[in-house]
């Protein structure tokens, strides 16, 4: 029997995507565990995010609906939930391990003495003794890990959990959790944001995506994928040795690190298919691999391999297909 | 201006999968001296420190390891990159910790040190990829911790922090001192030490911290987490290599396998 809080970060839109796979999880856990799950929302838009995590399974949904947490600030936020999780009884905590649950779940675990466990991607309740099961060493792995403490803190991997459909008839209770944070607590100013260049197609939505590596050798060369990218009606990822070397914009990365992407068609162009990029391309259907070296371990990974240099193949490639497209 | 940077020593994560292992016994990977190396990202933390060292007048970088004599590699690794001092932590009881037990220490380490502005880490180890270390430190030295951290400068009393957020990125103000893990980006890719330096921090003093040295917390040295099992996977799928004798070929190939697909 767990009792089990998810900590549903919001977004204007409503729940994040974490937010539904934390959820997802807890709700899966709750089944096997025979425990309950109820759920953290905060900021003025918490009643909705509460009444959206109840439809997704939570049967007690708190909210701190102070303006000043609108801005997601960490130390505020830790502090939210920490006294969010005391009022519940709750005796493990599920965040999703986005960009914001990686700065929270090492705070409220150190915090609360709880245990941490982070990417999770699934558990084992069968055993004596509850078992979370996670990736390591770079996706080559994976380890089943027991907890020493009685209250855990969990990280769940991005993009490991299917979201489960709302079910608006469920009904649940919504407590506002009598808390004020305070505006000396917060320790972040936004200086500014930038929002990176949008391309048509989301990288983790694209059906087809076409990635270069550090075999294209320069900027120059991921035009000829923009080409070939642009006429398929897909879009452009990349290595992370790409992105470091800044032949391309961070936000193309592709990976463990980068955008985890679920495409019919992947191609991977001068990437050697390090298990860390591997991670990002576990759910693509056909995935084709253009390398000048046969032992690459991306042949390991791809359903068509081309063993060539990329220079020879992309531009003839983009003219044949052309032909009969256009 | 004291800035340290922690330092993890790990199983090359570029291994090729194929000859990646798992002892059953150990849990642990098979793994010879040669297989290991400094943490990726706690590298682009190291270049960081450095670089930001090199802007402000008195200011050192002190390298931080919690580690067995052989992970001093990655502390002559730090002072090739000119690293002002190397410190290293260890106990030989200590086994199995997690990344909980590493932040206590380390950060207790960071306090008998006589404390620091900026602590900088890479955001997730290259072995188990945690992701714990500076958020637990933070909590333990009570100064805040910004993650996914790409590049920083230090004014007078603040630090700002480029950070990746969903869509771009954000500049953010915090005060010091203050914790960043680092994430890895074209502003912090690791040099190529200089030869002299390499040969420079060969007789370089590297300094043991033990563990009677640092106040700790025995129930905090404790993992939160146990490793029980841990096993490969095998993710190989058939490969169609496709014949040709050039480009052309091949792409005439392709082609007709794309179109097969009906996706396109
Ligand atoms: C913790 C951690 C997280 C990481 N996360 C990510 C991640 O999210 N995403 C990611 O991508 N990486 C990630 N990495 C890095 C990863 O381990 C590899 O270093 C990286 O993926 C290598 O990029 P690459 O394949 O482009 O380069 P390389 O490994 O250098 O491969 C280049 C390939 O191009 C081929 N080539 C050269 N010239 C040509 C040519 N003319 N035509 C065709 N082929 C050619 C070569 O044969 C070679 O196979 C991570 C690493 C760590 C430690
Ligand atoms: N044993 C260690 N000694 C020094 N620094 C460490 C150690 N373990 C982890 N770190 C630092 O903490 C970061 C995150 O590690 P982890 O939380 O284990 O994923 C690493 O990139 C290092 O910078």
């Amino acid at each position: 029997m767990s009792r089990i809080l998810v900590f549903t970060n919001q977004q204007e839109e409503g729940l994040s995507t974490g937010a539904k796979e934390a959820l997802a999880f807890g709700s899966r856990l709750a089944s096997s565990t025979g425990g309950e799950v109820r759920s953290v929302s905060l900021g003025p838009l918490a009643a909705d995010g509460a009444k959206e995590s109840i439809s997704l399974g939570a049967s007690i949904a708190y909210t701190i609906s102070n303006p000043l947490l609108a801005e997601y600030d960490v130390e505020l936020y830790v502090n939210c939930i920490e006294t969010v999780f005391q009022q519940s009884g709750a005796d493990i905590l599920i965040l999703s391990f986005d960009r914001i649950g990686k700065d929270l779940v090492g705070r409220l675990a150190t915090r609360i003495g709880a245990s941490a466990i982070t990417e999770v991607v699934d558990y084992n309740a069968d055993s004596e003794k509850l078992t979370w099961i996670r990736p390591i060493y770079g996706d080559k792995a994976f380890g089943e890990y027991t907890t020493t403490r009685s209250l855990v803190v969990v990280g769940i991997r991005k993009k490991s959990q299917n979201v489960d459909m709302p079910d608006e008839t469920r009904i649940g209770e919504i407590i506002e959790v009598n808390y004020s944070p305070t505006e000396d607590m917060i320790v972040t100013k936004l200086v500014v944001k930038i929002q990176a260049a949008l391309s048509d197609i989301r990288l983790e939505d694209a059906r087809i995506v076409i990635s270069g590596g550090r075999g294209v050798g320069g900027p120059e060369g991921f035009n000829e994928l923009h080409v070939l990218a642009y006429l398929l009606g897909g879009t452009v990822g990349a290595s992370r040795a790409a992105c470091d070397a800044g032949w391309v914009p961070s936000n193309l990365q592709v990976g463990q690190t980068g955008a985890i992407v679920a495409p019919d068609l992947y191609i991977a162009v001068g990437i050697s298919g390090a298990s860390q990029h591997l991670a990002g391309i576990s759910n693509a259907k056909t995935v084709v691999a253009i390398n000048t070296d046969p032992e690459a371990p991306i042949f390991k990974r791809a359903n068509i391999g081309v063993v060539a240099d990329y220079k020879t193949v992309i531009q003839s490639l983009t003219e044949k297909l052309k032909k009969v497209l256009v | 201006m004291h800035i340290v940077v922690c330092l993890k020593q790990v199983i090359d994560p570029e291994i090729t999968p194929r000859y990646f292992k798992i002892d059953a016994d150990t849990n642990r990977p098979e793994t010879s001296d040669t297989d290991l190396v400094l943490d990726s990202f706690a590298e682009n933390a190291l270049e960081l420190a450095i670089q930001i060292r090199d802007k402000i007048p008195g200011a050192t970088v002190t390298a931080l390891c919690l580690g067995d004599e052989e992970s001093e590699d990655v502390l002559r690794r730090a002072l090739a990159f000119t690293a002002n001092a190397a410190v290293r932590v260890w106990d030989s009881e200590w086994e199995n910790l997690d990344g909980q037990a590493v932040g206590h220490i380390l950060a207790q380490s960071i306090k008998t040190l006589g404390g620091a502005q900026l602590v900088l880490t890479g955001y997730q180890a290259s072995d188990i990829e945690e992701g714990l270390v500076g958020p637990v430190m933070a909590e333990e030295l009570g100064i805040p911790c910004l993650t996914l951290v790409s590049d920083l400068e230090v004014e007078e009393d603040n630090v700002k922090a480029t950070i990746e957020v969903e869509g771009g990125y954000a500049v953010v103000s915090v005060p010091s001192p203050s914790i960043f893990t680092i994430i890895s980006s074209e502003t912090n890719v690791p040099r190529l030490p200089k030869v002299k330096d390499v040969r420079l921090a060969r007789s370089k003093q590297i300094t043991l911290l033990e563990s009677e040295e640092l106040n700790l917390d025995s129930e905090r040295c404790q993992p939160g987490v146990k490793l029980e099992r841990a096993y490969v996977v095998n993710r190989e799928v058939a490969c169609e290599v496709l014949p040709g004798n050039d480009g052309g070929d091949f792409a005439g190939e392709l082609a007709e396998r794309l179109l097969a697909l009906k996706i396109l």
